[in-house]
């Protein structure tokens, strides 16, 4: 289905990341926004509030982020494709809620601009370090998509792309900007709406008795039926069979009944797993040489491309694995590419938390060093550099994962830090 | 590539300069530009900036690291960032505002004294891109017309552009002093 040309506001607009997400989502065709604005993504709210009126989408502040997610739920099941934008913060009192979205297989959007350190943190300054908590910040077993935009032009891909995904495999979607990409503005083009390509949500069309909210396809997504439109709907936190109906039997708990009457509980991680290569997307460049390779995401990924550069024109065979999606996670890439290099770099504005996937996939194969930063700003990418250096010279593997110890650090700390992982 | 950094007051439409700046170079003058924005938590008064990178393919890292132009628009904006100024950087100043004391290259204007006798000092920051404009050269004067035509709201336009050309033939005049 193409987008609504009413929805897209075609042309080169010169906008921050926060506004190219509200205009992504609009494009989506997104008619409900519930959040609690907080900065580094009130521009977001903002915009989206502005255009709201002229394509007939409804922008609500809520009480907090507690009522935010709840009501986008309530929106999504109403019929309405939703979403929240949030950060560090609101991103936490959302969790409990995320979780029931994953269980009630709810197709939503969170934008979460990472702002700096935990709590309160920094507000005004960029941080990378709740993609973690992105996959994991909620109770019990479930997967998410995550999406990790580079610039406000990718801002407003992966918001609308966002949108696809989550009606796609009826799952919560979370665009995990930061405040650097978000508070940037850039020329952001935005294509006809011929050219994008809009997921319908995908609505049972069978008899009314037939339906069951989670009986599956054969791709494990179930089928939706809006809420007050005859279907019986019977949504539920608790574990539920095909109908919803709450089952507490240890048998179908645990397995994958043949007869699809089995709990949805492995279903919840299955339908992303089993449906992953058709999600996963990320960018190589240069990696068919190289023997160091810098896996990154988002502004980390951009600041790294000056080093990388550099390090190419000093000889070093360097190449780059950008994670446009980040969970799930392109495992058997990061595999594959562990037999062929020595070393993989991984700068994020974290004190480590991608990187522990990269070197799980690695399995011991390949060195892998962190490039840690504490947030509030971006890589300096002399330290990028200096940690290819040191991938490209290091042949025996490292028990564990290395800490590049930044310039800054050195400075901070002195030249004999010791090592700190 | 050039990086410039306007900085001031919350309130002085220091983030807005960035924009319209950073809109023309990237829309108009179909070059890259970036803005990014720093301020602190209050909503007014409090200290503000804009960094604009300029180049002519993607920009990488999009803060400044060694400024090629500061524009100040208060004391506090101009003891903060000067030390940022390359050696050979342009200094930038509101001289009602800013007392310098610099030994790089440093042009003045009363921005916001000019802003006030054309009717509202709100445009003082428009007065100063003018100035900018014709001092820097880094961006066409028609890019700049173009881009505040779509950043400022319709009844303000002719405004703004009066403020622009204001700005803009204090700076021709400054240069002609020069040489």
């Amino acid at each position: 289905m193409k987008a609504d040309p009413k929805n897209v506001f075609t042309g080169s607009h010169y906008i921050d990341g926060d506004v190219a997400c509200a205009y992504g989502a609009v494009a989506a065709g997104c008619k409900y926004l519930a959040g609690y604005p907080i900065t580094p993504s009130t521009e977001a709210a903002e915009a989206f509030a502005v255009k709201a009126p002229y394509v007939g989408a409804q922008f609500i502040q809520m009480e907090d982020e507690l009522g935010s997610i709840a009501s986008v739920l309530g929106a999504s099941w109403a019929g309405k494709k939703a979403m929240t934008i949030t950060s560090g913060p609101g991103f936490s009192l959302m969790m409990e809620t995320i979780g029931l979205g994953a269980a009630t297989e709810t197709p939503f959007v969170i934008i979460n601009i990472q702002r700096a350190g935990p709590s309160t943190g920094v507000p005004t300054s960029t941080g990378q370090a709740d993609m973690m908590q992105a996959k994991w910040g909620s109770h019990g077993d479930y997967e998410i998509i995550a999406l990790a935009p580079e610039s406000p032009q990718e801002s407003f891909e992966l918001t609308f792309k966002a949108f696809n995904l989550a009606e796609r495999y009826r799952v919560p979607v979370m665009v995990m900007s930061d405040e650097c990409v978000g508070h940037m503005a850039e020329k952001v083009v935005i294509p006809n709406a011929q050219e994008l390509e809009v997921e319908p949500r995908r609505y049972f069309t069978g008899s009314k008795k037939d339906y069951k909210p989670f009986k599956r396809d054969k791709d494990l997504v179930p089928w939706m039926a809006r809420a007050g439109a005859g279907y019986k709907l019977y949504l539920t936190g608790l574990t539920h069979g095909e109908d919803g109906r709450p089952i507490f039997d240890v048998k179908t708990f645990e397995m994958k009944s043949k007869s699809l009457r089995g709990s949805t509980n492995r279903y919840l991680v299955d339908k992303i797993r089993h449906n992953r290569d058709k999600i996963i997307k990320f960018e190589e460049h240069q990696t068919d040489d190289a023997e160091v390779v810098v896996v990154s995401y988002g502004i980390s990924a951009r600041v790294a491309i000056k080093a990388v550069k550099e390090a190419r024109e000093s000889g070093i065979k360097v190449g780059t694995l950008r994670l446009v999606t980040v969970w799930p996670f392109p495992e058997k890439r990061i595999e594959e590419l562990a037999h062929q290099v020595k070393g993989f770099v991984v700068p994020e504005i974290n004190y480590g938390q991608v990187v522990y996937e990269v070197d799980r996939c690695s399995q011991g194969r390949a060195n892998v060093i962190l490039v840690p930063h504490g947030g509030a700003a971006v890589h300096d990418s002399d330290d990028i550099l200096g940690a290819i250096k040191q991938a490209a010279t290091d042949h025996n593997p490292y028990d564990r994962i290395l800490e590049y110890t930044t310039a800054l650090e050195r400075e901070v700390f002195g030249e004999n830090m010791v090592s700190k992982i | 590539m050039i990086e410039v950094r306007f900085a001031g007051f919350g309130g002085q439409g220091i983030i807005r300069s960035g924009l319209i700046l950073g809109r023309a170079v990237s829309i108009f003058d179909e070059k890259f530009a970036t803005m990014n924005q720093n301020f602190g938590p209050e909503a007014r008064g409090g200290a503000c900036s804009s960094q604009i990178v300029l180049s002519d393919t993607k920009i990488l890292y999009p803060y400044v690291t060694r400024t090629d132009y500061l524009v100040a628009m208060s004391q506090d904006a101009y003891s903060t960032f000067e030390h940022e100024l390359k050696d050979e950087g342009t200094l930038i100043i509101d001289v009602d505002l800013v007392r310098a004391n610099s030994n790089k290259k440093t042009y003045d204007i009363p921005s916001t004294r000019m802003a006030e006798e054309l009717g509202n000092k709100i445009i003082a920051n428009v007065v100063m891109l003018g100035f900018f404009t014709a001092i820097s050269k880094v961006v066409s004067k028609e890019a700049m017309e173009k881009s505040i035509r779509e950043s400022v709201p319709g009844r303000f336009i002719d405004l703004n552009l009066r403020a622009f050309n204001k700005g803009y033939d204090w700076g021709d005049k400054k240069l002609s002093e020069d040489n």
